[in-house]
């Protein structure tokens, strides 16, 4: 690996930029390795990169089905944010937050991490009683986290309409100053470049398509379009295609796939400051560096695996988008797209053990995962070194839904997230 | 967005007219007090959440109102059939 300088940048700037080499060398798979990732991911990639980078075991595959970055991590609208309602969820997702911070500088490449603030829109009373206990529990927790009024949230972004007469009139918000948003792409390939640098294959192109056990029910390896791979250690990291990879293992699991849809304006200047949520009207929004107003739906009702989504979901989220942004009625929108996300029945992640030896799991992170990629990546990756899982992640358990330990975040904030 | 045969109303809707009912033909307990933690847990949470052919309820709610089960292809979202409640699986 070539590292970013300004060194080296000006070093090359004098050869036209020729002698850059590619960031991460496409790999044969070999036949065994000391671990092995099932999904290039952010999630899987950072696992890979964190168990070279921290536990010195470098002998690891990831095994992607497509192109690494092209699951959710490429299709999501990015944005971060730790203000969950529970202990457990407070500390998993500031774990990540803490982490964004430096990994620019961590992993020498531009993930472009803006805390530019995310704020909640609350519309009724309901919204703003849960948004007060969400942030109390959040300031118990240490996790930031501050109520604005009206007038407050419309100073922090200008294109709020908060007149009392519109269908869905701003009560007030809650704001995460620490929240915003990274370029997703780059997270995926800053974490394969890390990686890679580091002695691990990623391996495209290339499905797993069985899990082999041994006669003690221990994992021996994965089974792919390019043949048999051995490894004592799989995890797999597969995001809405969870339930299928398990299933070569004989396990079912507490998951249903939805698609998800996000959709993209034309790019226009600079006009909005921070991220907004409204979960009520389940509509969110940001404005990416290049330009366009990214834009969140909520999921489709049914299971699929389709990649696409109804029209009338991104109709739905758009009309709350120019009620409470007026500004926005004539801007024209660019594309929209589809990804499936694997959602648990407590809108909780599992990130641990499985009953099966040898084999981790990271999945379950649903809407809302995204925010997640450098905890997750790095207790995925502790839980695979150890044989264990971390504190943090101890309660992500599979159990949970055997003994009724749920860690309901479904129910505290009542809608997806 | 989809379009959905009611078998009670026996007409293709828009799916706006229909609310999903998740996973079909899972089966409530005849003695819940004798079922397990691990029975428990397979009916409450564990889905099959297949990539193809899928059994699941919807309910038109904004027409007759009752809930049928249909078989859905989730890679396709083409609906192979629906039929009325009660009706053996498909
Ligand atoms: C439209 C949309 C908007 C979202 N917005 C946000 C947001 O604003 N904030 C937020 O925090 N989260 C958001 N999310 C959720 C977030 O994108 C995901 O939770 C997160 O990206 C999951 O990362 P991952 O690495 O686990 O999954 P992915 O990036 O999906 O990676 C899983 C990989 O596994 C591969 N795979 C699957 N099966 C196999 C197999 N058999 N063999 C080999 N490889 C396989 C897939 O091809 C895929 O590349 C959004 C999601 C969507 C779809
Ligand atoms: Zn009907």
């Amino acid at each position: 690996m070539k590292r970013f300088s300004g060194f080296n940048l000006i070093g090359e700037a004098f050869r036209s930029h020729q002698g850059w080499p590619e960031h991460w060398p496409d790999k044969a798979p070999k036949a065994s390795y000391d671990a092995i990732i099932v999904g290039a991911g952010g999630h899987g990639l950072g696992a890979a990169y964190y168990l070279a980078k921290k536990y010195g075991i470098t002998n690891v595959a990831v095994i992607e089905k497509g192109w690494l970055g092209g699951g959710n991590t490429g299709r999501n609208t990015t944005i971060i944010r730790s203000n969950y309602l529970y202990d457990e969820s407070a500390h998993l997702y500031d774990h990540a937050v803490k982490l964004w911070d430096g990994l620019s500088q961590e992993l020498n490449y531009n993930i472009m991490y803006s805390k530019r603030g995310v704020l909640m829109l609350a519309h009724n009373v309901h919204d703003v009683q849960s948004f007060k206990r969400h942030i109390h529990a959040n300031r118990l927790n240490g996790v930031d986290n501050e109520w604005l009024t009206p007038e407050e949230c419309k100073a922090y972004c200008p294109p709020l309409d908060i007149s009392p007469r519109t269908r869905h009139p701003v009560l007030g918000g809650a704001l995460q100053r620490r929240g915003g948003t990274a370029r997703h792409d780059s997270v995926a390939w800053g974490y394969a470049r890390a990686a890679s640098a580091l002695g691990v294959d990623i391996i495209q192109n290339c499905a797993v398509t069985g899990i082999r056990r041994g006669a003690d029910g221990a994992i021996e390896g994965v089974e792919t379009e390019r043949g048999f791979i051995a490894s004592r250690r799989v995890g797999v990291s597969a995001a809405g295609s969870t339930s299928l990879v398990m299933k070569m293992a004989g396990l079912d699991f507490p998951l249903e796939s939805y698609p998800l849809q996000a959709l993209v304006s034309e790019p226009v200047k600079p006009i909005f400051p921070c991220v907004v949520m409204s979960n009520t009207v389940h509509a969110y929004m940001s404005q990416s560096d290049k330009g366009e107003l990214v834009i969140g739906a909520g999921t489709d009702q049914y299971t699929s695996y389709s990649q696409r989504g109804a029209f009338h979901i991104v109709e739905h989220t758009l009309a709350a988008i120019c009620e409470i942004f007026p500004i926005f009625t004539r801007m024209r929108m660019l594309r929209t797209w589809g990804g499936i996300v694997d959602v648990t029945p407590d809108r909780s992640p599992i990130l641990g053990k499985t009953p099966v030896k040898g084999l981790y799991v990271n999945c379950g992170w649903g809407t809302g995962g995204f925010k997640a990629t450098p905890g997750a990546g790095d207790l995925l990756a502790y839980t695979i070194a150890h044989d264990a899982p971390h504190a943090i992640n101890a309660p992500y358990n599979l159990d949970r839904f055997r003994n009724g330990r749920l860690i309901d975040e479904a129910a505290a904030a009542a809608v997806a997230h | 967005m989809l379009l959905i045969h009611c078998p009670y109303c026996e007409e293709a809707r828009p799916e706006v007219e229909f609310v999903y009912g998740g996973e079909a033909h899972i089966a409530r307990p005849i003695d819940p007090s004798a079922f397990s933690d691990a029975e428990w847990e397979k009916l409450l949470y564990i889905r099959s959440n297949p990539r193809g052919r899928h059994h699941e309820r919807w309910r038109h709610t904004h027409g007759c109102g009752r809930f049928f089960n249909a078989v859905r292809d989730t890679v396709t979202d083409v609906f192979e059939t629906t039929y009325k409640a009660g009706e053996a699986r498909k």
